[in-house]
């Protein structure tokens, strides 16, 4: 797979730190199970962690090593809720216990105007939008601004918008500024996955119809 | 405000996830302004990078408990204070890190010396279970084998040198950035801010903080290029 659009180094940084929203930390989190380029960038960023951590005075324990429950432990089983690995998955790992492991076997809710959706659920603390969509051969994304940061990861087709193509792996990272309006690929749609920090403001008619609908 | 922190046995350690963080509008405030006025440097030495390695090797190869206690000793404090800083009380932030350290003693057979330094690995399991604490629900999962690293074709003579000299140009950089730039990356790495927050903190468009994010980033990088 080769991926020519990654996340921006803020982000990635924001990432390491863990100050990364919850919903953009998904998408992040599934881009570098499949972008060994960045997954190395966040092993260097998270040595600034680690050289700060070092700036702290360290705080006095009340408590003692626990000897106890080192032994304790050892009783103890196994690694937590591990899904059986899918030879044929094609959502990346990260994604797994939310979405699955296999694209076809999504089951989408319908938007209309060739888009169908599905709302990813987030822990109780993230006020961010997590969502796959998948959009049909040719259709457009209605235009919408972002509040704060939105990353776009690419699973299947592709889409293209005022800057560039993006296939397989791609993150389009945008932050609030930027207005665009991503097109489907014209033969293969697209299958991604959309993460804001806050929910996406549509514009224009059709937004304005569907966005009390769809909660997009 | 008032962190949402719960209260949890200690070695409630069922789930876990992957990584970050929202939700630091919920917690404390607490910006250190000494640390935003200077450039952050080490208040103590360095830890001695190669002995900790072994010492986790001992940890995994024979659940060797006193190698496990001098490496809470070396921990312990210091993800303590992390803890703290990133808005949790004393008793909690003990209890995270009494839970690192353990997740040290049962991960330690998954961590291996020529993948990175052992105090990174340290913080990321720092890191990982205090978002864990924040999100509760969202059970974490386990990488697939390998996915996390790259075959390395070069092996660097000495690991541990090496580690070493990489982690001292990290320290070096930091301590000589621009205040401007120190400010952004503590609030990101050590309150746990996102970069709207810390726009929205300093009074600054986001795109400036994420470029001051930037910035620092790229000096470290340049730093340690020829170490990777």
């Amino acid at each position: 797979m080769k991926i020519t659009h990654h996340p921006d180094d803020a982000t990635l940084m924001s990432y390491a730190a863990g100050s990364l929203a919850e919903s953009l930390a998904a998408v992040v989190s599934a881009h570098i199970a499949m972008c060994p380029t960045c997954r190395n960038e966040v092993r260097v960023m998270e040595r600034i962690g680690v050289a700060l951590m070092e700036t702290l005075a360290p705080a006095s324990l009340t408590r003692a090593c626990p000897q106890m429950a080192l032994r304790a432990m050892e009783a103890e089983v196994g690694t937590p809720l591990a899904i059986e690995a899918d030879p044929l998955s094609d959502i990346p790992s990260p994604l797994q216990h939310l979405a699955g492991t296999r694209i076809d076997e999504i089951r989408w809710k319908r938007l209309g105007m060739g888009i169908w959706n599905v709302p990813l659920k987030l822990s109780h603390v993230g006020d961010g939008d997590l969502r796959l969509l998948r959009v049909g051969p040719g259709r457009a994304m209605p235009e919408h601004g972002h509040g704060g940061s939105e990353l776009t990861l690419i699973l299947r087709g592709c889409y293209s918008d005022e800057f560039g193509e993006y296939w397989p792996g791609d993150v389009a990272d945008l932050d609030e500024l930027v207005e665009h309006r991503p097109m489907a690929h014209p033969k293969f749609g697209c299958v991604c996955v959309i993460a804001s920090e806050r929910p996406a403001k549509f514009k224009g008619l059709f937004g304005r119809i569907m966005q009390p609908l769809t909660g997009l | 405000m008032v962190a949402r922190w719960r209260h949890l046995g200690t070695y409630d350690l069922a789930y876990f996830i992957v990584r970050n963080s929202c939700m630091i509008q919920t917690m404390p405030i607490m910006i250190d302004t000494a640390q935003l006025r200077r450039p952050f440097r080490a208040v103590v030495d360095s830890l001695d990078r190669g002995s900790m390695a072994e010492l986790i090797n001992r940890v995994a190869a024979r659940k060797d408990a006193e190698a496990f206690r001098e490496l809470f000793q070396m921990f312990a404090p210091r993800v303590k204070s992390y803890m703290m800083r990133q808005g949790a009380d004393a008793t909690t932030a003990e209890e995270l890190a009494q839970e690192t350290l353990l997740m040290v003693w049962r991960k330690a057979a998954l961590y291996s010396s020529d993948k990175g330094s052992a105090s990174t690995w340290i913080f990321t399991i720092a890191r990982n279970l205090r978002i864990d604490r924040l999100r509760r629900e969202v059970p974490w999962q386990e990488l697939p084998e390998g996915h996390d690293e790259e075959e390395s074709t070069d092996t660097p003579p000495d690991v541990a040198v090496v580690e070493r000299e990489r982690q001292k140009r990290v320290q070096d950089v930091l301590a000589t950035l621009p205040q401007d730039q120190s400010a952004v990356v503590g609030l990101s790495y050590l309150e746990g801010l996102s970069h709207s927050e810390i726009a929205d903190r300093l009074k600054l468009p986001l795109g400036t903080v994420k470029s001051r994010m930037r910035l620092a980033y790229q000096k470290i990088r340049e730093a340690v290029e020829d170490l990777k």
